[in-house]
């Protein structure tokens, strides 16, 4: 008999937080004057206060999706949330003027200084506002506007209103709304026509307060034949009481531009992670959207592409991994509006213990198109045997013009797999973590390197409480 | 003869007319008091439900409820030479161990088991004579499945009223070679019809079980609302298949349920041609180990038709194996909605479930929809979904045309080859060709 020693990990590792001192805090609770409060402290035009008071009465309205969402939405109590904190800083320019107590939070996230340094633009966001925001004098030149979404509104309002909101309307779902209402902090990211962003714009969020939910707003364009790359990664400290993610992601490409949107979310176990994420594409232009979802208890987001003009292409890599009292509710949506548009879904989910991954998709034909494709593959690992995993495809096509494949899979590790790894050595631990990250490998390779490295360790983390 | 217990139904009854309705179940009643009871449970179930929406999930991408009830009816049975027609054309097979034909939900003909299977303990025999005989046979399976698949309302409807159809009882290790066939046939304008089939199969038995649905003119407006029950005991083998070729004014529901033991070995098949709309819900609930099912279905789908499958594999138990096709062939402006679920249980390790749903558009107005769906509660199971829409291969047509076959006939015969893997599992060689033949004149191309 094997006895098998539980390895030793640091489970606490994002349950830290540090006190701070929050200059511009509206208290908890979603009411008018919580939205008057947010428009005041950040100034804002009165066009964006009616646009927060609009969304604030939608929300309202709008009904909790529970019908074919998880009942655990119901969970929330909106009216015990802040909606808003800030400390009130002025975006830094330089990495030296950062305070010194939120260097070290990200130093507890471990970003290392190198990466920094050659990520072209670091915007890392401590609760709503950025604390840090630098882009290299060179993208500067080249025209890319990045800044966060209060200053693009004010300083650029002729390239980022005539799409801010257009991409997901407020009325979309009771969360978009919610967002519209509330929204601060976030990315606002302007690509001018030719430029290819050599290297890929990052941004890291952070929760910080208890009881405090984040609503970032981001909306990227991409300008005729640009390119772009944008990251984002999440982690959390946790909290006692439930805490809730609701962002807004629009991107826009224009004639032949390519976005690359990428997510590593990994929020702690306690956060409600509800993201609207959608993507117009116009001709022959590119959105991919790579998505990992790691952390959160429950995070329900489908990015999605409307495919809006000859050509263009959508492509979502999703990876989820469900551990114990978590359920990732994710998928994809593809709206194909134009003829010859083409898409591709790969979703791959891990379930552990009782964690749950579900599926759902969406894929859309109408039937006056010509020559469109979907591919959409899931495949599903379920390591103990209390996981759990779902799929939930809607297809439609109409026409005899156009073709669509979806396949889906679920399976254990191989048995026979640990069983070799085991005979040369690897303890059970060790071969399950590697038969794991070979589950996902074939999608890693699509992602940057630094980022396949920091999924790969998070992947060994999340396995090494599973064996036994 | 049942002819005795059917003089006392009430002649007519309008759907729209609640009344008239309650009057015809109470004339249903009889000395059965648990089956009262079921009928009349029903029926307020029927009341008090609402009528499906678009929004409710179970009912997506379905087009909305725009039927009146009021213009169906319960009838009298038709007269004889349109009852001698029905008869006459009931002849999708002759090698058979036993048939039955209703008219309208009246018994038209009825040609019993031989003697040697009755003997054996073999019953077939119409539902309302088979509730009076053997009550306590069918207590716990008469109407006793739920409908998971969102026809709650229509199947209590049924439940109420229904009487036309067969009880098929296998006692252990009885094995019926040929076929029971059993033809339900709506005759008369704006006839509303319940066909029930009830099959139960003992331990190690074998039957095969055919109903097929057939409207004597093909513009006869209709409403139909059928549900079938297998019960496959252990190691036994169960077979049914049904071919729907109701007239195309015809709304149709159908709501079957399997239920497979031990080691059973079952296989549903549907080939659904006829209707305006028509709604096919097929469940599967594998209670115990070892058990083996398969589901077929075959969808020609043209004019304005809509067909609306929604399927359900349950396994509840471990090392069972489940597997079902459907396959939907589209025409014209015709819609089809597929929509499965295979839903493993915590415990049931061992799962083999697969799922599969090919759309063909043979027109650009034509709208496939497929909501393919896992629930996978145990990690030691292979579960696959695959969903293709699609038109035919231009490579594969390109070979034909290269090979001197004309455009036309190189189209025709992908077409009848999609179909085949569905028809290849009619066993009987005569029922098989026979429904070929139906699925081909629905082809004009």
């Amino acid at each position: 008999m094997v006895q098998h020693t539980p390895i030793e990990v640091d489970r606490e590792k994002g349950n830290f937080s540090y006190k701070t001192h929050y200059e511009y805090d509206a208290g908890v609770g979603l009411n008018e004057g919580v939205i008057n409060y947010i428009a005041d402290v950040k100034g804002e035009d009165d066009w964006i206060r009616q646009f927060r008071l609009k969304a604030l009465d939608v929300f309202n309205r709008r009904a909790m999706p529970t019908h074919w969402a998880t009942k655990d939405l119901e969970n929330i109590d909106f009216a015990k949330i802040r909606y808003y904190l800030s400390k009130g800083q002025i975006p830094k320019r330089t990495w030296e003027e950062v305070p010194d107590e939120i260097k070290q939070t990200f130093e507890r996230l471990g970003i290392p200084e190198q990466e920094r340094k050659f990520l072209a633009g670091v915007e890392a966001q401590f609760d709503s506002e950025a604390a840090y925001s630098n882009i290299k004098a060179d993208l500067e030149k080249q025209g890319v506007i990045f800044l966060g979404p209060n200053e693009g509104l004010k300083e650029h309002p002729d390239v980022f209103r005539k799409w801010f909101g257009k991409i997901i309307p407020t009325n979309d779902n009771k969360f978009s709304a919610l967002n519209s209402a509330v929204f601060s902090g976030g990315s606002f990211i302007y690509v001018p026509p030719g430029v290819k962003v050599a290297q890929p714009l990052q941004a890291y969020f952070r929760i910080n307060a208890e009881s405090f939910g984040q609503f970032e707003r981001t909306l990227i364009i991409a300008d005729e034949g640009s390119e772009v790359t944008y990251m984002e990664g999440c982690t959390a400290p946790q909290f006692e009481t439930s805490t809730i993610h609701s962002a807004v992601v629009e991107l826009v490409a224009m004639k032949s531009a390519k976005i690359q949107y990428i997510t590593v979310q990994n929020w702690s176990n306690n956060v409600f992670n509800l993201v609207t994420k959608r993507g117009l594409a116009h001709e022959e232009s590119e959105i991919r959207w790579i998505d990992c979802n790691i952390g959160s208890r429950l995070t329900m987001k489908y990015p999605a592409v409307v495919l809006n003009g000859r050509k263009a292409r959508g492509e979502v890599l999703s990876i989820a991994l469900a551990n114990d009292g978590q359920h990732q509710d994710t998928g994809a949506k593809m709206i194909h509006n134009a003829d010859e548009t083409s898409s591709n879904i790969i979703s791959k989910s891990i379930s552990i213990g009782n964690g749950r991954s579900s599926y759902r998709g969406l894929v859309h034909i109408p039937d006056h198109l010509r020559g469109c494709k979907n591919n959409t593959e899931c495949d599903a690992l379920l390591i103990n045997t209390n996981s759990r995993t779902d799929t939930f495809p809607a297809i439609t096509v109409r026409g005899n013009g156009n073709s669509v494949q979806h396949e889906a899979s679920v399976s254990k590790l191989s048995a026979e797999q640990i069983f070799y790894m085991m005979q040369r050595g690897l303890s059970e631990g060790e071969a399950m973590s590697l038969s794991v990250n070979g589950f996902v490998n074939d999608l890693m390779k699509h992602f940057p390197m630094e980022y396949s490295v920091e999924l790969k360790r998070l992947i060994d983390l999340e396995m090494e409480g599973s064996v036994g | 003869m049942p002819t005795a217990l059917q003089t006392k139904l009430l002649p007519m009854a309008s759907l729209g007319d609640d009344a008239q309705l309650i009057a015809y179940r109470e004339s249903l009643s009889g000395s059965i008091p648990w089956l009262d009871a079921k009928r009349a449970e029903a029926w307020d179930a029927y009341q008090s439900l609402p009528m499906p929406t678009r929004k409710d999930e179970k009912w997506r991408f379905a087009s909305r409820m725009a039927f009146d009830l009021a213009n169906f009816r319960i009838t009298d049975a038709p007269d004889n030479s349109t009852r001698q027609r029905a008869i006459d054309a009931s002849n999708m097979m002759h090698q058979v161990s036993g048939r039955m034909v209703f008219t309208d939900n009246h018994l038209a003909s009825f040609d019993p088991v031989d003697s040697d299977l009755e003997a054996k303990g073999v019953i077939f025999k119409p539902l309302l004579q088979a509730i009076h005989e053997h009550p306590d046979l069918i207590e716990s399976r008469l109407f006793a499945e739920e409908a998971h698949l969102g026809s709650d309302k229509f199947l209590a409807l049924h439940t109420a009223l229904s009487h036309s159809g067969a009880l098929v009882y296998v006692p252990k290790g009885v094995e019926i070679e040929s076929p029971l066939m059993i033809y339900h046939w709506t005759t008369q304008e704006g006839v509303a019809v319940f066909p029930h089939t009830l099959v139960i199969a003992e331990e190690a038995s074998s039957v095969h079980v055919v109903d097929i649905f057939q409207s004597l003119e093909p513009d006869l407006p209709a409403f139909c609302i059928a549900a079938g029950n297998l019960y496959a005991g252990p190691g036994s083998h169960v077979f049914r298949k049904c071919v729907q070729n109701w007239s195309h004014e015809t709304i149709s529901f159908q709501a079957d349920a399997t239920a497979a033991r031990r080691d059973s070995t079952t296989q549903t098949l549907a080939v659904n041609l006829g209707g305006k709309r028509a709604r096919f819900e097929n469940q599967l609930r594998m209670t115990e180990p070892g058990s083996h099912a398969t589901m077929y279905s075959l969808t020609v789908a043209q004019g304005d038709q809509e067909f609306d499958q929604r399927t359900f594999q349950s396994h509840e138990a471990p090392q069972a194996v489940s597997d079902l096709l459907y396959k939907n062939a589209l025409l014209d402006r015709s819609r089809t909605i597929f929509s499965g679920m295979i839903n493993v249980a915590p415990d049931a390790q061992q799962t083999d479930a697969y799922q599969t749903n090919r759309n063909l558009l043979l027109s650009p107005e034509a709208d496939a929809n497929s909501l393919p769906g896992l629930e996978i509660q145990a990690n030691d199971v292979k579960c696959s979904h695959g969903a293709t829409t699609g038109q035919l291969d231009p490579e594969e047509l390109f070979y034909m045309l290269q090979r001197g076959i004309p455009k036309r006939t190189a189209q025709q015969l992908m077409v009848y080859g999609f179909f085949e893997d569905v028809l290849d599992k009619f066993e009987q060689e005569e029922i098989r060709d026979n429904v070929r033949k139906l699925v081909q004149s629905k082809f004009h191309l």
